[in-house]
């Protein structure tokens, strides 16, 4: 009997049927596919995007020359050379970072005591050529200058959990 | 038709030329947006959005690929049989497009109204394996030479089944002439009587196009692309081509044999202010449809089970209910022609 009723279901296909009444359903429901270019997610105010050097609001850069990110970066992606500026302030001449070899851990951005330097929301800086991806000061801080509003909110809502 | 210029041989033969190009351009067109078609069901099913970027919502697609195809490189393999392997595509694509000329769109509405209409179709579909075999042994491979014998066994095996369906449908018309099918479909569709036939017919014609889940000779995971492995660019897109043009054909022989061809639902007044090529088009479109419905769902075939479905289980199916439809016909007096 059992036979009979495998063969009968055999017969009318019953399962294919099943099948494509699933299919058809699903041809009619909303995509799950977001429209990219023009559509993206919602991303975590910890997304550890594109490099940022800051700057105080009064334009004075807030990097100091510590070296501290660069002795944290476990892929020594980041280069500095520092000497005192001539008002006598301790501030680099140059920030370089190697944006090939940066494996984006965050740890700069942990280590950095003034949050000078920070990872953005920004992760659409892919370029046509590897020159373009060894980032230098000034490259730097004109993302920062860029994304600033968006920064020091990010900061602002994820400081209770630091 | 009057005796004027379009009665002398000049005249017949530029109106032939003009119903040609009436019916190839728009075909062709289909063939174009109905890869279009498939990319955009295909992505609704996976919930995916398709081609959406070039032009709007993506239309400008098929356009953009053949213009990519055009402009790629021709390779030929080493050690490829030159001739055949360029003529394999040529034969391929013309055979599709030949079959088109005895479809009625519409009453009288064929390029060639023909008395053997079903029978020159047959013919067509069977020499399309020449184009997928010369091309499997030109191409000097051995993924081409195993998705030839795979498609021209599936082809020669599944078109057994195809012709007892035919004859079904032959039986219930008594007439070649596909113009006739249509027409003798005006009370009830074949659908309806011949609704296992139907379901034969358009599974046997899935395996004859070779789509999906009869797409074994071009299974990507096995044999990577099966016969036109070797084949790049132009030469590539006619056998692309050819295969959309097939699947177009099989649904217009499956509107034809089943679906009433170009005639409205019902012969009541909303249905037949419609004109019949529209009719016509849209049952093609709704089986179609059904073609890339499937190929959503089931997944492939193992080889062995498509041959025992085409031998083992279509074959006798097909020739009891052939013997079946011939007995109720004779019992109860309806033979066409007495």
């Amino acid at each position: 009997m059992a036979r009979l009723d495998r063969f009968a279901r055999q017969a009318i296909l019953a399962e294919i049927g099943a099948g494509l009444w699933l299919t058809l359903r699903y041809f009619f429901k909303p995509k799950a596919t977001l429209n990219y270019p023009y559509e993206k997610n919602p991303i975590s105010t910890r997304f550890k995007g594109e490099h940022a050097l800051r700057r105080y609001p009064n334009g004075e850069e807030r990097c100091i020359a510590c070296k501290l990110c660069e002795a944290v970066c476990p892929a020594q992606a980041i280069t500095i050379e520092a000497e005192p500026r001539a008002d006598g302030s301790r501030r680099t001449t140059r920030y370089d970072i190697d944006m090939t070899k940066c494996i984006y851990c965050g740890l700069c951005e942990e280590a950095c005591p003034v949050d000078a330097i920070v990872e953005g929301p920004n992760f659409e800086f892919a370029t046509e050529t590897r020159e373009e991806l060894m980032y230098d000061k000034q490259k730097l801080l004109a993302n920062g200058d860029r994304w600033e509003s968006e920064l020091a909110k990010r900061l602002e809502l994820d400081a209770p959990y630091r | 038709m009057d005796t004027g210029f379009f009665a002398s041989d000049l005249g017949i033969l530029i109106l032939t030329l003009a119903k040609a190009v009436a019916l190839l351009v728009p075909l062709l067109i289909g063939v174009a947006y109905l890869t279009y078609a498939e990319r955009k069901v295909l992505a609704a099913i996976q919930l995916r959005r398709g081609p959406n970027v070039t032009g709007p919502f993506g239309l400008g697609q098929p356009f953009a690929d053949a213009l990519k195809m055009l402009f790629k490189e021709t390779v030929i393999p080493a050690g490829a049989s030159r001739a055949l392997f360029l003529v394999a595509p040529m034969i391929t694509f013309g055979l599709a497009i030949l079959a088109w000329a005895v479809i009625p769109v519409n009453n009288h509405w064929a390029i060639a109204n023909i008395n053997v209409g079903i029978l020159y179709l047959f013919a067509i579909s069977s020499l399309g394996v020449y184009g997928v075999i010369i091309a499997g042994w030109a191409s000097n491979s051995k993924f081409a030479f195993l998705g030839a014998m795979r498609s021209a066994a599936q082809m020669i095996s599944y078109e057994v089944s195809i012709g007892i369906v035919i004859l079904t449908v032959l039986v219930c018309v008594g007439s070649l002439n596909l113009n006739a099918i249509v027409l003798a479909q005006r009370t009830v569709w074949f659908a309806v009587p011949l609704l296992p036939m139907l379901v034969v017919f358009f599974i046997s014609a899935l395996a004859e196009t070779n789509r999906a889940p009869f797409d074994l000779p071009e299974g990507e995971s096995e044999i990577v692309a099966g016969f036109f492995v070797e084949y790049s660019a132009m030469s590539f897109a006619l056998f692309f081509l050819g295969e959309y043009a097939n699947m177009i054909l099989m649904s217009a022989l499956t509107t034809i044999l089943f679906f009433g061809g170009w005639l409205p639902i019902a012969p009541i007044a909303p249905f037949t202010w419609i004109p019949g090529p529209i009719w016509f088009v849209a049952k093609v479109a709704m089986v179609l449809f059904v073609f890339l419905w499937v190929r959503a769902t089931l997944p492939r075939f193992r080889y062995d089970q498509l041959m025992q479905l085409g031998w083992k289980v279509f074959l006798p199916f097909s020739l009891v209910w052939l013997v079946i439809t011939a007995g109720a016909l004779e019992a109860f007096g309806w033979l066409p022609h007495g």
